[in-house]
């Protein structure tokens, strides 16, 4: 918080190390990402900022997600689409076993007919109860609030499938071939959403906001919870937004609004 | 009579060490390791014929619970610097006995279970920088 304060605007506070920094990074980035992500960058530097390779995260970030439902359109599928190209999820035609990051969830309420759409995934918790029940430790939760499977100490019982309220955990049943090297996965392991990590450490957005503001939804807005001047911050304070399931107490960093 | 046994005899025994050194010389195969790129490796080669499951072991866990990405013992730059090419000149997965983690552990009989989670070649250069984007 005390380091964000020293480079509170975006525009005068800057000081050179971090304009620099910040002008490299963009035009590193700048022949692949599309304008609107560029832009979103100079402009919300908070909403992805690199850490030091040889920095350990840090609990000065909590890591959250604001969805508007408003703007999530029920035939759209791109966060799914994109989080399964990001992360090489392959199906096996088996959707009950499959694993899934990342889902539509259609809402319908039969007394006046409202219809609602909505992406449903690992809500990061603060208190996170596939932690609680893991038997080996290898349910956690890192210090800037993403929740993980270590997957070299998973013994693959199922736990924590059990105790999320949010389904949002998968078991891998068959071997795997040519993962991602940013996303090892693994026969016998369980899975869920990292909240794109590898992407959060290197200063981007998950693949899933990614690709819902470059196909024109804009309804996922990722951002740091503990920064008062990032916009997801500002967005929460400003309006009503609702967790999935607040009654449980988990605190989840996914929000969303207009349910 | 004696005499000339007694050479027949030592000359046989003298051949037939002979023929034990040149065997133990050349001795059981040697694996044939392929080398990496570049000039070194991160440590020397002694030192990492000992101990990379130990470095490996710490930095997976310095990643995995605490996002530390530094990359010189990172498995990722490992799997990079030591990718073997296939016939097709694209790298060889570990279900080739040429990539280059299996070239020993074959040889001294360790299985590894790293490549049933972990990316076992590099993934060309196009991901990394994209982001996933193409």
């Amino acid at each position: 918080m005390t380091a964000r304060k020293r480079n509170p605007g975006n525009t005068t506070g800057f000081d050179a190390a971090r304009r620099s920094f910040l002008s490299a990074a963009v035009a590193a980035a700048g022949v692949t990402l599309a304008p609107g992500v560029m832009l979103y960058g100079i402009t919300r530097p908070s909403a992805a900022k690199a850490r030091a390779l040889d920095a350990a995260a840090s609990s000065d970030v909590r890591w959250g997600m604001l969805i508007d439902s408003n703007r999530c359109d029920s035939d759209c599928n791109e966060c799914v689409t994109a989080c399964s190209k990001e992360n090489g999820l392959q199906g096996h035609g088996r959707p009950a076993t499959d694993a899934q990051w990342i889902r539509k969830v259609e809402l319908h309420d039969p007394g006046t007919g409202l219809n609602k759409s909505l992406p449903m995934m690992c809500q990061h918790c603060a208190d996170p109860p596939c932690v609680d029940v893991c038997p080996t430790g290898a349910s956690f939760k890192r210090a800037d609030g993403i929740v993980l499977v270590d997957k070299h100490t998973c013994i693959g019982c199922r736990y924590c499938m059990m105790a999320c309220p949010y389904k949002a955990r998968s078991f891998i049943h068959e071997a795997l071939e040519d993962q991602k090297s940013h996303a090892p996965r693994g026969k016998g392991t369980v899975e869920s959403c990292t909240m794109c990590v590898h992407r959060i450490d290197d200063g981007r957005q998950p693949a899933c906001v990614e690709a819902c503001n470059d196909s024109g939804g804009g309804a996922m807005l990722f951002g740091d919870l503990n920064d008062p001047d990032s916009e997801i911050s500002q967005r929460v304070a400003k309006y009503a937004s609702q967790q999935i399931r607040a009654d449980l107490g988990l605190d989840p960093g996914i929000r969303y609004q207009n349910l | 009579m004696v005499r000339r046994r007694n050479v027949i005899i030592l000359t046989v025994v003298a051949l037939a060490s002979l023929v034990t050194m040149t065997v133990a010389a050349s001795g059981v195969p040697k694996p044939d390791i392929p080398r990496g790129q570049g000039e070194s490796c991160v440590a020397d080669i002694d030192f990492m014929r000992r101990n990379h499951m130990t470095m490996l072991k710490h930095q997976r866990d310095e990643t995995m619970l605490k996002g530390v990405r530094t990359k010189q013992y990172s498995l990722k730059e490992c799997v990079s610097c030591h990718a073997v090419k296939g016939p097709d000149a694209t790298p060889v997965t570990v279900s080739s006995p040429k990539h280059f983690c299996r070239s020993c552990h074959d040889y001294v009989a360790v299985k590894i279970d790293c490549f049933q989670c972990h990316a076992s070649r590099p993934e060309p250069i196009v991901a990394v920088d994209g982001g996933g984007k193409e």
